[in-house]
C-alpha cells in the first residue's frame, strides 16, 4: 500500500525536505505578543482589519516566548529593557528570529542619548530591519515577507 | 553567596507584609512583558489566594530621556520629541509644547490653525479612545471590539496622513501656528467621519453595554471615591467618572474651545463601568466640537507673521533679503526665547497634560518638565487593587488608561 491510497484522490505532491520544512516555517511563524513603545501601536494596527497580518500566517501573536518564533522589537529599547528582552530572546525556542521594528530598535533613531540601546542588534541578532519613525504597517508587512524569502532560502545544514 | 530569587526577595523585603515573609501569602511578577500591561509596566504582586494583598508598579522600562534630550535641541526642532511621549495623543502633545512657547514668546497664532488645531486633537482624542476601547475589551475576552475600533482608527490616521504625511508622529502643529494649511481634500474626509462615526458607536454600545460578561467584569470594579481621586491628582475620564466635573476645556479655555458648545460627561457610580461610559460619551461629544469647528473654519493664514520666531514662506525668499537672513537664522541656529519660565497645560485623553519649560534666553530651552496623566493615574492603581481578584488587576489596568512613553517619558 502506497501513499496514493491513503490520500485517496487527493494526489500526492513530492518536494525537497528542504523546501518543505521551509514552506511550513514560513506560513506559520508566530509572532511573540509584546510592545515596546509607539511602534506597537502600528502592529496592532498590521494585526487588525486593514492590513491583516494573518494572510501572512500570523494571526496567532503568542504571550509566552516559549511558543514563538518570531520577535518584533517594536519599540525604543532602554537600557532597563535590555535585559528583559535577551532573557525573552534566549526563552524562545529555536529556530527564531527576530525583527527591528522602527528606527529606534534598529539603531537608536532620535534620541541618541543615555536611556536608549543605540540598536537592539547590541543584545541580539537581527534578521530584518524595518525603518521608519514608527514604519507603516505596510512597511512591517514587507519586512515580514522580506524575512519569509530569508527563511525559504535556509539551507538544511544551518537548521537549527 | 545569596542566589538570584534570594537577592530579589531581600531587595523587595521593606515593601511587602509580614505574611509574605512567612510564605503565608505569594509574590508574583507581572509583566514587564505581558499582554495586559499596555507596555513594559512591572506590576509585583502580592498574592491570598488569588486576591491582590498589595500591588507595586515599577515603572521606568521605557525611560527614554526625553526631557533631556529636549534640552539638548533648539525649541522648535525639540517638538519632535513630544510626539514620541504620549504615543496616543501626539498631536496633543505638540499643542501643549506650542502653546508654553507661544505663552512665554507672545506669540499670535491665527485663528484658522486654532480651529484646524481644535479639530485634529478631537479627532486625535478619539482615535486614542479607540484604542482604549480595543484593547481594554482584548483584555477583558471580548476580541471583535478590537477589530471595530481599529478600522475606524485608520480613518483617522488617514486624515493625519493627509495633512501631514505621516500617520501618528506629525509634529504637525509647530510654534506660531501649523506646519502648513491642510489640503483641499481635507473638509471631506473630516466630514465622512462626522458622517460615518456616530453609528459605529452605537453598534460598540450595542455590543457592550449589556453583554453580561462585560457587565460583570466592570460593574463596582475599582471604585474611587471622588475625594480619593483629587487627592491622588487623578485627572481626566478617571476623575470624571467619579462624579467631578472637571475639564480644562471647560475650566481654563484654550485655542478657542470657549466658542464650542460640549458638555462634559459625568457619572457617579465610579466604577470602571462608570469608565467605560464616560469615554464613550466623550467621543460623542468629540465629534460636536469637530463639526462646530468645521463648520466655523475661517480662511487665512495658519502661521503667524513674526519673523522672529516664524520662518518665512518659501515663496519670498527669491525676492527678500530680510527672508533669507531670517530663514538662515531660524534653520541654523533657531529662535531665541526671552528668558523666564511658563507653564502649560490642556486636556489630553488621559487627563491634564502640562508642560514646564524653563528658558535662559538662549535657542535651547534650559528644562523641559513634562506633567503627565499617565502617571499620576497610575498611582492610584494599587490603591484600587487591593483586595480585588488578579483577573479584575487586568480590567484596572485597561481602565487606568495609561502609555508608559507618557509615564516613563
Ligand atoms: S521608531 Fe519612532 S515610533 Fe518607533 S518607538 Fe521609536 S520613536 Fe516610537
Amino acid at each position: 500500500m502506497g501513499i496514493e491510497q491513503k490520500a485517496g484522490d487527493l494526489g500526492a505532491v513530492t518536494m525537497r525536505l528542504e523546501q518543505a520544512v521551509n514552506w511550513a516555517r514560513t506560513y506559520a511563524m508566530w509572532p511573540m505578543l509584546f510592545g515596546l513603545a509607539c511602534c506597537a501601536i502600528e502592529m496592532m494596527a498590521g494585526q487588525a482589519a486593514k492590513h491583516d497580518m494573518s494572510r501572512f500566517g500570523m494571526e496567532l501573536m503568542r504571550a509566552t516566548p516559549r511558543q514563538s518564533d518570531l520577535m518584533i522589537i517594536s519599540g525604543r529599547v532602554t537600557r532597563k529593557m535590555a535585559p528583559v528582552l535577551r532573557l525573552l530572546y534566549d526563552q524562545m525556542p529555536d529556530p527564531k528570529w527576530v525583527v527591528s521594528m522602527g528606527d529606534c530598535a534598529s539603531c537608536g533613531g532620535i534620541f541618541n542619548n543615555y536611556a536608549i540601546v543605540q540598536g537592539v542588534d547590541e543584545i541580539m541578532p537581527v534578521d530584518v530591519y524595518v525603518a521608519g519613525c514608527p514604519p507603516r504597517p505596510e512597511a512591517l508587512v514587507h519586512g515580514i515577507l522580506t524575512l519569509h524569502e530569508k527563511v525559504r532560502g535556509e539551507k538544511i545544514k544551518t537548521w537549527a | 553567596m545569596l542566589d538570584q530569587s534570594e537577592f530579589a526577595f531581600n531587595e523587595l523585603r521593606h515593601l511587602v507584609t509580614d505574611r509574605a515573609i512567612e510564605g503565608e501569602t505569594m509574590l508574583l511578577n507581572m509583566g514587564p512583558q505581558h499582554p495586559s500591561t499596555h507596555g513594559v509596566l512591572r506590576l509585583l504582586l502580592e498574592l491570598d489566594g488569588e486576591v491582590v494583598v498589595n500591588c507595586f508598579p515599577d515603572i521606568g522600562f521605557l525611560h527614554t530621556g526625553i526631557e533631556k534630550n529636549m534640552e539638548a535641541k533648539s525649541y522648535e526642532k525639540a517638538a519632535v520629541m513630544t510626539d514620541r511621549l504620549d504615543y496616543l495623543n501626539n498631536l496633543g502633545n505638540n499643542l501643549v509644547y506650542c502653546m508654553a512657547i507661544e505663552k512665554l514668546a507672545e506669540l499670535d497664532v491665527p485663528i484658522r490653525a486654532q480651529a484646524i488645531r481644535v479639530i485634529l486633537t478631537e479627532l486625535q482624542r478619539i482615535a486614542s479612545h479607540l484604542v482604549w476601547l480595543g484593547t481594554h475589551t482584548l483584555d477583558l475576552a471580548a476580541i471583535s471590539m478590537f477589530w471595530y475600533t481599529f478600522r475606524e482608527r485608520e480613518l483617522i490616521l488617514d486624515i493625519n496622513e493627509m495633512v501631514s504625511g505621516q500617520r501618528m508622529m506629525t509634529t504637525y502643529f509647530r510654534p506660531g501656528g501649523l506646519w502648513r494649511d491642510v489640503p483641499v481634500e481635507f473638509e471631506d474626509a473630516v466630514r465622512d467621519f462626522i458622517r460615518i462615526f456616530p453609528k459605529r458607536i452605537t453598534e460598540y454600545e450595542a455590543m457592550l453595554n449589556e453583554n453580561p460578561i462585560f457587565l460583570e467584569r466592570t460593574k463596582g470594579i475599582g471604585v474611587i471615591k471622588p475625594e480619593d481621586a483629587i487627592h491622588w491628582g487623578v485627572t481626566g475620564p478617571m476623575l470624571r467618572a467619579s462624579g467631578v466635573d472637571f475639564d480644562l476645556r471647560k475650566v481654563d479655555p484654550y485655542m478657542g474651545y470657549e466658542q464650542y458648545e460640549f458638555d462634559v460627561p459625568t457619572h457617579t457610580d465610579s466604577d470602571t463601568y462608570a469608565r467605560y461610559l464616560v469615554r464613550v460619551e466623550e467621543m460623542r461629544q468629540s465629534l460636536r466640537i469637530v463639526e462646530q469647528a468645521l463648520d466655523k473654519l475661517p480662511y487665512g493664514p495658519v502661521r503667524s507673521n513674526n519673523r522672529k520666531y516664524v520662518p518665512p514662506p518659501r515663496s519670498e525668499l527669491g525676492t527678500s533679503m530680510e527672508a533669507v537672513i531670517h530663514h538662515f537664522k531660524l534653520w541654523t541656529d533657531g529662535f531665541e526665547m526671552p528668558e523666564g519660565s511658563v507653564y502649560a497645560a490642556a486636556e489630553s485623553p488621559r487627563g491634564v497634560l502640562g508642560v514646564y519649560l524653563e528658558s535662559d534666553g538662549s535657542t535651547k530651552p534650559h528644562r523641559v518638565h513634562w506633567r503627565t496623566p499617565s502617571f499620576d493615574n497610575l498611582q492610584m492603581l494599587p490603591v484600587l487593587a487591593k483586595g480585588h481578584l488578579v483577573a479584575d488587576l487586568v480590567a484596572l489596568v485597561g481602565t487606568t488608561d495609561f502609555v508608559l512613553g507618557d509615564i516613563d517619558r
